[in-house]
């Protein structure tokens, strides 16, 4: 007779005292029954933790991440539980490997389909700055032809990395104006890579 | 059928246009002029003994030191039915670096060619679509040349130290 399968034989009452985390509330002031802050205190608040990742993922940094988005490190933690692969769904464009220079045009063009607001992140040397591929052939970072908005350094870096930078990009859209893109700063620098 | 014999047919039918016979790890090398290399490789195609077929490969080296013949292209040819290979060469000028076409008797060197053209900037006379095949199309040089010098190792732009250099 074949064993009989059993699971969680010894089970083990949930632990959710200081292993649950929420998020904090924006300032703003309480009384009784309301709470009032700035609108975008509150649209940064549910941008952040809601982020739609696009991986563009080339080479070894895309493994790091496929380790980053499993049970283990679990992106889904930070509320990016689901990954877009529509650009046009997404608002985080993560970019992990090498970027060969034909490859360049076709990274402009996933990064123009996405809709405002839009991040990027570069992932790993090779994104960041060529890596050890300083060659005729390579991208020597993808802030030459996209604006980056923030470099996880690493060959390839680890989860815990990737994790540190979704973090820092949460800081950032966080305390986004509701409207960046019609900002003079914003647009100044679009125009530097000739994107209207 | 032997290296020796191919290379008894070669001389017979063309004297001194083959030259320089060598059996690197005994696969049969010469060298031809580089204006015969098509006649070269018809016969080998046509003969119904020869019967090399099938092009395995077809790729160039640079000689920087070799004045007036820096550039060689390398056809390798299989026998597929006697399974035997051989390997030939043609020298050309850096200057002037034209070589007839092998995509009328070989449809599969197009896009080997291109691959030559692109990496060391052969000119494929007669070839339908000489241009770029894997490097960007506003690539000016050609990259597989040795005139470049090494990466100068006083940059500074790059932390060695971040890179594992």
């Amino acid at each position: 007779m074949s064993r009989p399968v059993r699971f969680n034989v010894n089970t083990v009452p949930a632990n959710t005292k200081d292993h649950i985390s929420i998020a904090d509330m924006p300032p703003g002031q309480t009384g009784e029954g309301f709470f009032a802050t700035k609108l975008s205190d509150a649209v940064g608040l549910a941008r952040k933790n809601s982020m739609w990742p696009l991986p563009f993922a080339t080479s070894c940094c895309g493994i790091e991440f496929m380790a980053t988005m499993a049970s283990h490190y679990d992106l889904a933690r930070f509320g990016a539980e689901r990954l877009g692969f529509s650009p046009r769904q997404c608002d985080l464009l993560m970019v992990m490997g090498t970027i060969a220079k034909k490859m360049g045009p076709i990274l402009k063009q996933v990064y123009l389909q996405m809709a405002e607001p839009r991040w990027v992140m570069a992932v790993g040397a090779c994104a960041s700055s060529g890596g050890i591929f300083d060659s005729y052939s390579v991208l020597q970072g993808i802030d030459q032809i996209i604006p980056v908005d923030v470099y996880v350094p690493g060959c390839p870096p680890r989860p815990e990395g990737i994790l540190d930078g979704f973090m820092r990009i949460q800081d950032l859209v966080g305390e986004e104006s509701i409207r960046r893109r019609n900002g003079e700063q914003y647009k100044e620098l679009m125009q530097s890579y000739g994107i209207k | 059928m032997n290296n020796e014999y191919i290379k008894q047919r070669l001389i017979e039918h063309f004297g001194d246009g083959a030259s320089h016979f060598e059996e690197p790890y005994e696969m049969l090398t010469f060298e031809t002029p580089k204006d015969s290399n098509l006649k070269v490789l018809q016969f080998l195609f046509d003969d119904p003994e020869l019967r090399f077929q099938f092009l395995t490969d077809l790729t160039a080296v640079h000689y920087p030191n070799q004045k007036g013949r820096e550039l060689a292209v390398v056809y390798h040819l299989h026998n597929l039915v006697d399974n035997i290979r051989i390997r030939f060469k043609v020298f050309t000028d850096i200057e002037k670096p034209e070589i007839f076409t092998a995509t009328k008797i070989y449809s599969s060197a197009n896009w080997m060619e291109r691959e030559t053209y692109d990496f060391y900037g052969i000119i494929f006379v007669g070839h339908p679509n000489l241009k770029r095949i894997l490097n960007v199309d506003e690539m000016n040089y050609f990259p597989m040349r040795k005139e470049y010098p090494l990466e100068d190792q006083t940059r500074i732009d790059k932390d060695d130290a971040m890179f594992g250099r």
